[in-house]
């Protein structure tokens, strides 16, 4: 019931990688962790959600705040390895259209 | 009247509970013979209205409680989830959920309000009581019988 956040500063790209799961206690430590890599011009960061295993609202919530603070700072924001659980949330609400997701790997088994 | 077991627990309304009772949901689901699927959607709804009520009704004071009863039928698992927060517009509320549009831009994206939106899609029937702080009744039906159920099915429903 944890999330584990881990980054890879390469210069102007940025890997996270999340393992675990985000909801209401992990999301406020992903969104600590996640903003202030994208408010920064020309910098692609990409979220590798592989390991995470579970997901709701709250993380939606966070990657929207991200997507726009994207936008803000003309950086970009990316998804992949989205487990098909975790992929169906943001099909069900719509956001599979406005976010970068990378579908071609599938996350988990 | 028809028989039923049930379950109560009654957990302090912070976010890091929300997990112990999602993991209990995803228990008791397992025990009545929910698909590895249903129980993956009743793990998410549970955890969306327990987040509502740790996260809404108890902005303003600490220490409260939240309720969560499971009744486990034959056919199916009816779970509430209860607060004595405040209560909050829930006309409001519903006229600003659902799922968006490619045509919006992202500065208008909203950042919350997908949780009803999501407990609605994801179970099967959904009563919303809000008198007195705000009750969340929620229900998933077994489907053990039913030859398929397509993804159609599921995420178009309201």
């Amino acid at each position: 019931m944890n999330l584990n956040i881990e980054v890879n500063d390469q210069g102007l790209t940025q890997s996270v990688k999340l393992a675990g799961e985000i909801d209401a206690y992990t999301a406020p430590k992903l969104k600590e962790a996640l903003l202030p890599l994208v408010k920064k011009a020309n910098v692609t960061v990409i979220v590798d959600l592989e390991h995470v295993n579970y997901m709701d609202s709250t993380g939606l919530g966070v990657f929207i705040s991200a997507l726009k603070a994207a936008k803000e700072y003309e950086s970009e924001l990316k998804l992949v390895s989205l487990q098909d659980r975790v992929h169906r949330l943001f099909e069900i609400t719509g956001l599979e259209n406005i976010i970068n997701i990378d579908s071609t790997v599938r996350g988990g088994k | 009247m028809e028989s039923f077991d049930f379950i109560e627990m009654k957990v302090p309304a912070k976010a890091e509970y929300v997990g112990v009772v999602r993991l209990s949901t995803s228990g008791i689901a397992n025990r009545m013979g929910f698909s590895f699927e249903e129980i993956e959607d009743l793990k998410v709804a549970i955890s969306e209205a327990m987040s509502n009520a740790t996260t809404h009704a108890y902005e303003a004071k600490e220490g409260g409680e939240v309720t969560i009863g499971f009744g486990l039928y034959e056919d199916r698992l009816e779970v509430m989830v209860a607060d004595r927060g405040e209560s909050f517009d829930l006309k409001q509320i519903k006229s600003e959920i659902g799922p968006y549009k490619n045509t919006q831009s992202v500065e208008n994206l909203r950042e919350g309000g997908f949780g009803l939106f999501l407990i609605e899609a994801l179970m099967d029937k959904v009563e919303i009581k809000n008198d007195y702080g705000v009750i969340v009744l929620m229900t998933k039906y077994l489907h053990e019988n039913e030859v398929d159920i397509n993804d159609d099915q599921i995420s178009t429903a309201p």
